[in-house]
């Protein structure tokens, strides 16, 4: 059914991502395709893998964007996923019920069995999230990872989705944003989380937490010759290394 | 967005079919066209292959066109969906039309009551192909009050010009309904399109850079690095953008060959009878036809989507 649920979802699962921290690595999408080339939408196909114009479904994109000029400018990190909005009308306009939200957890998935590949769904999708894949025929878009969330197979820790678990520099956060109380909500709350696009409507899931402002820095110190040198064995190892 | 082949000759193929079928239908309630075979006969087969030839292609670049049958399920939400029961409903008062014009001996009464039917369905089927589009909030060029206006606009003024070719040799009262409804639609397209484009220059798109990334408060935000060296399916699929000098010579074109040549061929054509008058006809439907083609292509290629502005578009 691509009605979206009649109730608000009691839980909403989502990620929260932070733009402060995220260093641009590539890691969550490497390991989301990874893991998702085996998982609920496999395989995440390739084409021309090897050739001169390689192409393929990816969940998750990393994009780098500047934002400001002259001193105040600064680069910023920006990963990229499908946001599981509320208002989904990548859901509604799904003319064969491929598309769903799921009423227990807001997550938003593709039946491969049933996508007739209209490609309708991706346009519907202002954030770009959805992708066809070509050699199959249906579309795919990001899972949340459900094969691991709720996988009774693997460690406690590792139910989180793959992206969150591979972070390096702990930008990606994943929980439930209806509850106020759990710790994804209460960073929101902190950091000031913000949506993307809010004006589109779609109320995504998925919250963005803005880079902090940059810190004002004391102005160095004028004297650093008249620091007092270390003395003895250390002194000699200090100067011996600063040459 | 990329204009694709399969659905730019798909919306106008049908568009012309349903046209076709809502002039047939129009005559046939008013009168000027009777059961009986002949020219009406061959004009509701040519609406009934117009519309199948749209569909089929439209059908069969599906990812699994094999799956089709579940897009009747969701009319609930997806104008996809509606517009798949539509075209499928529309089949039967269009079929049993074209059967009741095979015989001459069929109560007027019925034949008009199929004919009703006939032409709501076509109505109907062109509003669902329009609210495919209307519905899609991150394309402005789509999501506006225009784009319905423009679908039967045009659907109608290449159906009664194709009407019109059909009867103006008989130089008969079908010829004169047909072509003053040619022109009337003609008239109003040429005026639709000029300001559905008026439109277009001015409006700013649904968002910005600094919406879609939420970084405005820092300043103006521009795309660094893209995620990937290579084009991708979102970069291919909405990252069609045609340049602005080749928009304005489209745009001329489809107001000179969609509207203005068809509108004076057939306002020619009207006087006359015979084989100068079905060569004035054919002439405007062919050239009615060639300006909606070159109006859809530039329906998509000239409509931005906000996906892109994760890909260095400046606006959406
Ligand atoms: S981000 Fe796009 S694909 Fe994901 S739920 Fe929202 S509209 Fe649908
Ligand atoms: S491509 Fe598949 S999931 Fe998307 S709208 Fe079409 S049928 Fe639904």
């Amino acid at each position: 059914m691509t009605s979206l649920p009649s109730a608000p979802p009691a839980r909403k699962l989502g990620l929260v991502i932070d733009l402060d921290t995220c260093v641009g690595c590539h890691a969550c999408a490497v390991n989301c395709k990874e893991w998702n080339t085996g998982g609920h939408s496999a395989p995440l196909t390739d084409t021309d893998a090897y050739g001169m114009n390689p192409s393929g479904v990816w969940f998750n994109r990393i994009h780098s964007f500047e934002a400001g000029d002259g001193p105040a400018g600064r680069t910023v990190n920006f990963p990229r996923s499908c946001l599981h909005c509320d208002e989904a009308d990548c859901v509604t306009v799904c003319p064969t019920g491929a598309s769903y939200k799921r009423t227990e957890d807001g997550i938003v998935l593709v039946n491969p069995d049933t996508c007739i590949g209209c490609k309708l769904c991706s346009w519907a999708c202002p954030y770009g999230a959805r992708e066809y894949d070509e050699d199959e025929g249906v579309m795919k878009k990001c899972t949340l990872c459900v094969d691991r969330i709720e996988n009774q197979n693997l460690p406690e820790e590792d139910r989180v989705p793959a992206c969150v678990s591979t972070c390096p520099a702990h930008a990606r956060h994943f929980g439930d944003l209806a509850d106020p109380a759990s710790a994804v909500s209460k960073l929101v709350a902190e950091r000031g989380g913000f949506d993307l696009m809010p004006e589109l409507g779609y109320r995504p899931v998925n919250k963005y937490l803005p880079p902090r402002p940059r810190a004002v820095l004391p102005a160095a110190p004028a004297a650093e010759a008249q620091e007092p040198g270390l003395p003895g064995f250390l002194g000699w190892v200090d100067r011996i290394l600063s040459r | 967005m990329h204009p694709s082949t399969s659905v730019i000759f798909f919306t106008v193929a049908s568009g012309a079919g349903y046209g076709l079928l809502a002039a047939l239908a129009l005559l046939a309630v008013i009168g000027l066209i009777v059961p009986g075979g002949g020219l009406p006969l061959l004009g509701l087969l040519l609406a009934l292959g117009l519309i199948t030839a749209g569909l089929l292609s439209s059908t069969l670049h599906l990812g699994h066109p094999e799956r089709a049958w579940r897009a009747f399920s969701q009319w609930r939400s997806s104008w996809l969906s509606r517009e798949g029961v539509a075209s499928v409903a529309t089949y039967l008062p269009a079929v049993l039309l074209a059967a009741l014009f095979v015989r001459a001996d069929v109560p007027r009464g019925l034949v008009v009551a199929v004919a009703v039917l006939a032409f709501a369905g076509a109505v109907a089927t062109v509003v669902c192909t329009a609210m495919i589009y209307r519905s899609l909030k991150p394309i402005g060029a789509w999501h506006n009050r225009h784009t319905v206006p423009g679908y039967l606009i045009i659907g109608a003024a290449t159906g009664f010009a194709v009407a019109y070719a059909l009867f103006a040799g008989t130089g008969s009262s079908a010829a004169w309904v047909a072509g003053i409804g040619a022109i009337v639609a003609l008239s109003a397209g040429f005026l639709q399109k000029r300001a559905y484009w008026r439109f277009l220059d001015t409006e700013d798109g649904p968002a910005s850079p600094e919406s879609a990334t939420g970084l405005g408060g820092i300043g103006r935000v521009r795309l660094l690095d893209p995620p990937h060296t290579g084009p991708n399916f979102v970069m291919r699929e909405m990252g069609y953008a045609v340049a602005r000098r080749h928009a304005e010579a489209l745009r001329r074109i489809v107001l000179v060959a969609g509207f203005v040549v068809p509108a004076w061929a057939i306002a020619l054509g009207l006087g006359l009878a015979g084989g100068l008058a079905v060569g004035l006809g054919t002439v405007a439907a062919v050239s009615a036809l060639l300006g909606a083609v070159v109006e859809r292509w530039l329906f998509f290629a000239e409509a931005r989507h906000t996906a892109m502005l994760y890909y260095g578009a400046t606006r959406s």
